[in-house]
């Protein structure tokens, strides 16, 4: 290829093998270490299904029960494991139904490998049987597409896939490749890893003027703030960053991605931000007088309205993607590059500190939001449950170590505000692009990503009807998913929205739902439905003892809201506790 | 800030696909793109494209670093107007009697800097290269002695203060780039930007 422009060592005598494409595309995935594929057969990618068949003893092909499930479950092994995730789909709408998968990867910076069957090259453009221009639809949700029509590519094109997915700031990769080309037969002199692209770039350099005036600014501080997003995590720079901000002494909150990347229980850890975050690092981004932003890119859900965000604070902003930064908020430092890098140059110069005043901030403000909403959520007087008491429980028995695979909705800010978490890597969900239907194959992705974990899907009753479907892969194939669906009878965040904001309009809201244990039961998946608080806890232990997966349905009150939450169009600093202050 | 005519210029990798990819990034933001032009560059195997657009600088900045994010861009520059030598070539199709019963007609190309492309007995192509104002008036100049047909292509331009691009991709060739093929272009701003 043209655009591969390392020297290639390769010898002239190296010996050859007559291979096919799809013989290629499975010594790629072996040469990468790849063990897992979530996949789907069709027409245009039978030959590769064909070589999968003599590939059975070491490579694992879950088959899904639809593309986006295949998409999703990659995404939940690669964010659990660390790994590239990868995907096997057919042409037209088999490709098709992996958008929104790789818009999700895309936005949540995930690194996936999807290969999709294309008809035979001669035919493209012709409106064959499930051809569909899968390179173009696919082009603003990819971080790197390719059509191969030549078998002689796979190899060098599958080496440049894995390294661009899963280097630098990671996403989504497609090659769509023809079915001649997995069928042609080619010389076959082995496999390259690719490490580097010239006109690709990875990492920035680091420059040291940067980190120099970075901590001179973080040292002259008063009331510095880090907020960390899941850059941290995914420059497995978790160790790193904990060193930083304990020598720094500097209060740190956590973006919904950025989540887990510290113990939860952690001394500097002031919560989460965002629109149903936590009150303190909210209202005091606004307060502080240096902003440190570590890996995270000042999502709208994050900053709130932007000509109300931290203008009275100096902004340092750690980012390996040069467009990130001032794409949002305007930084006095840019600090380019990997955090894995720039982290520990950066704990290098900073003093030694505490701000026990600043800290003890936070503490008030958590306090107010502990009188306000905390207490009552996890401790209701209501006779009906709710949420936040499930995931509190929930606590208790896992004692912070399951991973927690969450839905989108009302359910997926409960999780993410009350769920504990000891280990990185253990909060999965759909952050950027917020699907809903991403839980459930996101938690048989992220089963097999690390099988010693307990995985524990928390899901809407909304959410769980868009891709149930997967119950059937894990009827098949048994990972171990506890699924528990929180069950409020509505499509809770739009409705809570609806009566804030829209006079109490629900417009199709109620959502009407099926016997969801009588559902499980046809998928001989062991359930349970509770209504009663006095079950909660013996049955959550029911779910978490059980050996292989169950559904756990808990009702919850209908109209139960979220709070703190900062209304859309309003600063951080407006954030509020009650439906009365909005 | 006030939006002006800027000149993107991008140095990239000769790829299929790639020229889609760079169009969305301004389609997405809803930027419509004035003028785009694909050609070689100066290296071998490397591709440029020019591309106008009617924007702020600190959007022209941003949409730059998106497209320096694609995998096959190599590099992205953005200039105004000013930093910049441009040329447009346009064409014009007259009927050939007109030019010549009118002998003014003639006078008026020449005038214009126009040269001759074709001449046949039905009609004449005139070709001009020059900047859009310019092209812009022979159209009018032109339009009563019945224009035929009128095409004008995009915009192509070359950096005055550019050394080329051979010395920086042989930094994009190391493994480990210099630091010339990371500009941070805040470093040479040092003072505006680090304001303690």
């Amino acid at each position: 290829m043209e655009t591969l422009t390392i020297k290639k060592e390769k010898p002239a005598t190296k010996p050859t093998t007559q291979v096919s494409g799809s013989v290629a595309v499975l010594e790629a995935f072996l040469a990468e270490g790849v063990d897992t594929v979530f996949g789907y057969p069709g027409g245009a990618i039978m030959p590769i299904y064909d070589a999968l068949y003599d590939y059975n003893d070491k490579l694992k092909h879950i088959l899904v029960r639809h593309e986006q499930g295949a998409i999703h479950a990659a995404q939940g092994f690669a964010r659990v494991s660390g790994r590239t995730g990868v995907v096997f789909a057919t042409s037209g709408p088999g490709a098709t139904n992996l958008v929104t998968g790789l818009a999700d990867a895309m936005i949540d910076s995930t690194p996936v490998v999807c290969i999709t069957g294309q008809v035979f090259a001669h035919l493209l453009g012709t409106d064959a049987f499930q051809e569909t221009d899968v390179i173009n639809i696919t082009t603003p949700v990819t971080k790197w597409n390719y059509q191969v029509t030549d078998a002689t590519e796979i190899p060098a094109v599958l080496a440049k896939a894995f390294y661009i997915a899963g280097s630098g700031r990671p996403g989504p990769v497609l090659i769509d490749i023809t079915k001649n080309a997995q069928l042609q037969l080619f010389d076959y002199s082995g496999y390259q890893k690719c490490e580097h692209i010239r006109s690709y770039r990875p990492k920035p350099i680091v420059r040291k003027e940067y980190i120099q005036e970075a901590a001179k600014l973080i040292n002259a501080a008063e009331r510095p703030f880090v907020i960390f997003g899941q850059g941290v995590i995914l420059g497995k720079a978790e160790k790193e960053f904990q060193k930083f901000i304990e020598k720094a002494g500097i209060p740190s909150a956590w973006t919904i991605m950025g989540m887990s990347a510290i113990p939860t229980d952690h001394p500097l850890g002031v919560g989460m931000l965002g629109m149903h975050g936590n009150y303190g690092p909210n209202v005091l981004t606004n307060e502080c007088d240096v902003l440190i932003a570590v890996g995270m890119r000042f999502d709208d859900r994050v900053t709130g309205r932007l000509d109300k965000y931290a203008k009275q604070a100096k902004i340092i902003h750690l980012d390996i993607d040069p467009a990130e930064i001032d794409k949002n908020v305007k930084a006095t430092v840019p600090v380019w590059g990997d955090c894995k890098e720039t982290l520990p140059l950066l704990t290098e110069l900073v003093d030694q500190k505490v701000y026990p005043q600043w800290l003890q901030l936070f503490k008030e403000y958590q306090q107010k939001e502990e009188d306000k909403v905390i207490k009552e959520e996890l401790n209701p007087t209501t006779e009906i449950m709710t949420m936040g008491e499930v995931i509190n429980t929930l606590n208790e028995l896992t004692k912070g170590d399951a991973v927690i695979v969450t839905d989108v909705g009302q359910h997926q800010m409960v999780a993410c505000r009350y769920a504990k978490y000891n280990k990185s890597k253990s909060n999965i969900t759909s952050g950027g692009l917020g699907t809903m239907g991403y839980a459930l194959p996101a938690a048989i992705g992220a089963a097999y990503g690390d099988p010693s974990r307990t995985t524990v899907a928390i899901i809407g009753d909304g959410g769980f009807q868009m891709t149930l479907q997967e119950l059937g892969t894990i009827m098949q194939f048994k990972p171990k998913v506890k699924i528990i669906i929180l069950n409020n009878q509505f499509l809770g965040m739009v409705r809570q929205w609806q009566q804030l904001f829209h006079e109490k309009r629900y417009s199709f809201v109620d959502i009407t739902s099926p016997d969801f244990v009588q559902v499980a039961k046809g998928f001989g998946i062991p359930g349970k439905s509770i209504s009663k608080r006095e079950e909660l806890k013996s049955s959550l232990q029911q779910m978490l003892e059980q050996d292989g997966s169950f559904l756990l349905e808990v009702m919850v009150g209908k109209e139960n809201n979220v709070f703190p939450m900062v209304p859309q169009g309003r600063g951080v600093a407006e954030c509020v506790l009650s439906r009365e202050e909005i | 800030m006030t939006k002006q005519e800027y000149t993107i210029t991008v140095y990239t990798e000769n790829q299929i696909g790639l020229l889609n990819r760079i169009a969305i990034i301004f389609s997405r933001r809803k930027i419509n793109i004035e003028s785009l032009n694909t050609s070689p560059s100066e290296v071998d195997s490397v591709h440029r494209f020019t591309i106008v657009i009617n924007e702020t600088e600190d959007v022209v900045r941003k949409l730059c670093r998106q497209i320096e994010k694609q995998v096959e861009v190599l590099k992205a520059y953005y200039n105004t107007n000013d930093e910049i030598v441009w040329q447009e070539l346009a064409m014009y199709k007259v009927p050939t009697e007109v030019i010549a019963s009118a002998v003014k007609v003639e006078r008026l190309l020449r005038e214009h800097g126009a040269h001759t492309v074709v001449i046949r007995k039905d009609y004449t192509v005139f070709a001009v290269a020059g900047q859009r104002e310019e092209t812009d008036k022979l159209i009018k100049v032109l339009e009563p002695y019945r224009l035929i047909e009128f095409v004008r292509s995009a915009r192509i331009a070359i950096i005055k203060a550019s050394d080329g691009f051979h010395e920086k991709l042989k930094e994009f060739e190391y493994r480990e780039p210099g630091e010339d093929a990371i500009e941070n272009e805040f470093l040479n701003e040092n003072e505006k930007v680090f304001s303690m």
